[in-house]
């Protein structure tokens, strides 16, 4: 029954999975921070931990998603993209069309009402793209909270719209000109606010990343994506999808979507990151392809570092998955065997985003791209999938102009060759 | 084994005074002219030296030790590099020596393997920023192993079990952050920071040294007043990332050394009451 709109709920998501006492999935995650955040962190996962139990917290949080974030998103199949790529069936779950234009919102709104119930009055976060900033900062808008974003100022230059929509919700946005001047670098300068405010501040961390209970709370504000895909594809197709495709930066929507299909052991797990200009130290971001075990940023995962212990420098064309390390659950359901990790290159993720323009009129993110990227690579195996379920992360706007760039680096004014 | 670190604060408790602890990045502005800077401190009056390993991501520190730690990594200093330097220089020097740095670096090499090397090169302590009481218990049974004394971090946030924890599994002194931030020098001393030393000798009998926002002889002298030692850090690696490229580094060095010095005075008899103790 295409019409019936599955129940936009998370009840189930909450709980179900948490990692141990300490914050560890297997060997992964934890909570290495600065001494003065020890105790912030600790009353931050005790009011998590009463919030998600609270039903009138997650019927606050559920009428929210309906009624302004416009949730369920669709779930729709690109039958010409999958002829094109010669695929069997494809279905795209459209978080492209939330409120904002990514998958990102549904978790700043989760915590944005934590932080309110927490009597913080400001908010500090940081951005890669810019989604999880204009979020932010249109959460912090909703619920009267002060907001300052922390982003790289390469980031800033070539995601400069997603700039203006911050300043335009009312945040500050702080240009950080240090390491890389990427994400990475935007973390440390949040998390430097964040330690010098923490009585009246809520560091509102973007992806399934950082200390404990970070990698739980986002993940699980997310899962509604897999709540509603999982319904949506018994609903319309009687059947459950062969395999789950998402990109993974720091690995927020791909968890968001793996959330629901964990149990079901016959659906792939498939999580792809940036492979940029090729598997060579600096110029990618295939942490599973390049990386090893590591410390960064508050919890133990997978990252991108050289042999003394530094972290290494990234390269994407994506600024949403330019970072050196993934969330530490990834890490862990890699070793459990439970998820499979690709990464594609700079090259197939643009062509992925013409391709998906071209056939389906939708303008994807270039993070959401990396995953439609990898259909090509799934339906040349030797017995393919016949139903994928791709998380369309978010949508393209945001890099518009930058690819119109990379395609036509010298020749402004002439058609596109594609 | 005998603590070097235990040593310094049983002569300093003799001398009645407070001591002086330094901090500089190792490598700043390349390992040749750190290992004067190390030579200089100690010549100067530090009683007890504070080097640090540069690290690509140190979110804990401010502008002044982001700047000098960026130096020394483009001087190709890594973790391995400011162990061979302080074994080098170690015979020289009088003060002990604690290693301050991120985790990843060490983890990196491997706690027993770290543990081995830090030994062998004469070092004493070993302080990591981002690794609290709950994460260090393999980090501190490799120190222990071999002799060296594990430091923690306590800070104005740190509850009085924590405080009673770090206590009980540090050794040679206990470090209180004086006000909630990164590292960087402060124009006035926090007014929560004697509180918090109060605090923590309630909790635990391990010396405390009080550190983060300290710059001035006048700030030393103050917390010398009620704290067992005085950290300065962002202040004197200003004077290096100022002089570095001169043949003067070493006697600004010295000089500002010598200054901070002053201010941990001899406390005169009878003054107990105001005493750590």
């Amino acid at each position: 029954m295409e019409d019936q709109a599955p129940p936009v709920t998370v009840r189930g998501a909450f709980g179900r999975r948490d990692p141990d006492a300490r914050g560890y999935f297997g060997e992964f995650g934890g909570r290495f921070v600065p001494e003065t955040l020890v105790a912030p962190i600790a009353e931050l996962e005790a009011a998590y931990l009463d919030a998600r139990s609270d039903p009138a917290f997650e019927q606050q949080f559920t009428s929210l998603l309906r009624h302004y974030v416009g949730r369920p998103t669709p779930l729709h199949e690109a039958r010409r993209l999958a002829s094109a790529l010669g695929a069997s069936r494809v279905l795209l779950k459209r978080e492209d069309l939330a409120h904002t234009g990514a998958h990102k919102i549904n978790n700043a709104l989760g915590q944005g009402l934590l932080a309110v119930r927490m009597g913080k009055r400001r908010v500090v976060a940081e951005t890669g793209a810019g989604q999880h900033g204009v979020a932010t900062a249109t959460v912090c808008a909703l619920l009267g909270l002060a907001c300052d974003v922390y982003m790289g100022v390469d980031d800033m230059a070539r995601q400069a719209l997603n700039v203006f929509r911050m300043r335009l919700l009312g945040a500050r946005v702080h240009g950080v000109d240090a390491g890389s001047r990427t994400l990475k670098d935007a973390i440390n300068e949040a998390m430097r606010d964040w330690v010098a405010n923490v009585h009246d501040t809520h560091y509102l961390l973007g992806s399934a990343l950082g200390p404990h209970p970070y990698p739980l709370m986002v993940r699980e504000f997310q899962s509604v994506i897999g709540q509603e895909a999982r319904a949506q594809c018994l609903a319309q197709y009687g059947r459950l999808p062969d395999a789950v495709v998402a990109c993974v930066g720091g690995g927020s929507n791909a968890l968001g979507l793996f959330d629901a299909f964990i149990d079901d052991s016959a659906v792939r797990l498939i999580g792809v990151e940036a492979g940029g200009e090729a598997i060579e130290a600096g110029r990618h971001a295939a942490r599973f392809a390049g990386g090893s075990p590591g410390i960064l940023q508050g919890t133990r995962t997978f990252v991108l570092q050289d042999d003394a212990g530094n972290i290494g420098a990234t390269h994407s064309v994506s600024a949403g998955l330019d970072y050196a390390a993934i969330g530490p659950e990834h890490a862990w359901l890699r070793s459990s065997g439970r998820a499979e990790y690709a990464h594609v290159s700079d090259a197939q993720a643009l062509e992925a985003f013409q391709w998906l323009a071209r056939t389906e009129g939708i303008v994807p993110a270039l993070e959401s791209a990396h995953g439609i990227a990898h259909l090509r690579e799934l339906a040349r195996e030797s017995s393919p999938p016949e139903l994928v379920l791709v998380n369309l992360s978010g949508r393209g706007d945001k890099d518009v102009q930058a690819v119109e760039r990379q395609l036509r680096p010298d020749a402004a004014g002439q058609e596109p060759s594609l | 084994m005998r603590s070097r670190i235990r040593e310094t604060f049983e002569r300093l408790g003799a001398e009645r005074r407070a001591g002086l602890v330094t901090y500089v990045t190792a490598g700043d502005p390349d390992l040749e002219r750190s290992a004067r800077v190390l030579g200089a401190l100690d010549g100067a009056g530090a009683d007890i030296l504070e080097i640090g390993v540069p690290f690509s991501d140190p979110l804990a520190d401010g502008p002044v030790i982001q700047r000098a730690s960026e130096r020394a990594l483009a001087s190709g200093t890594t973790l391995a590099a400011t162990l061979e330097m302080v074994a080098r220089e170690r015979a020289a020097i009088r003060a002990p020596i604690v290693l301050f740095t991120y985790a990843n670096p060490v983890v990196r090499v491997g706690l027993d393997r770290f543990a081995a090397r830090a030994s062998e090169a004469g070092v004493d302590g070993v302080l990591v920023l981002d690794l609290p009481v709950e994460e260090a218990g393999g980090l501190r049974a490799a120190l222990e192993g071999v002799g060296l004394d594990t430091i923690f971090l306590l800070s104005p946030t740190t509850t009085p079990a924590r405080i009673r924890e770090a206590g009980r599994l540090g050794r040679g002194f206990l470090y209180a952050i004086s006000r909630l931030g990164v590292t960087g020098a402060r124009a006035s001393l926090a007014d929560g920071a004697r509180d918090l030393v109060a605090r923590i000798k309630r909790e635990t009998a391990l010396p405390v040294a009080v550190g983060f926002g300290l710059s001035t002889p006048e700030h030393v002298a103050d917390v010398a007043q009620w704290a067992d030692a005085a950290v300065v850090g962002s202040a004197l690696v200003d004077v290096i990332g100022r002089w570095g490229q001169s043949d003067a580094l070493v006697e600004h060095v010295e000089a500002f050394v010598r200054a901070l010095r002053r201010g941990c005075a001899p406390r005169p008899l009878g003054g107990e009451q105001d005493g750590p103790r």
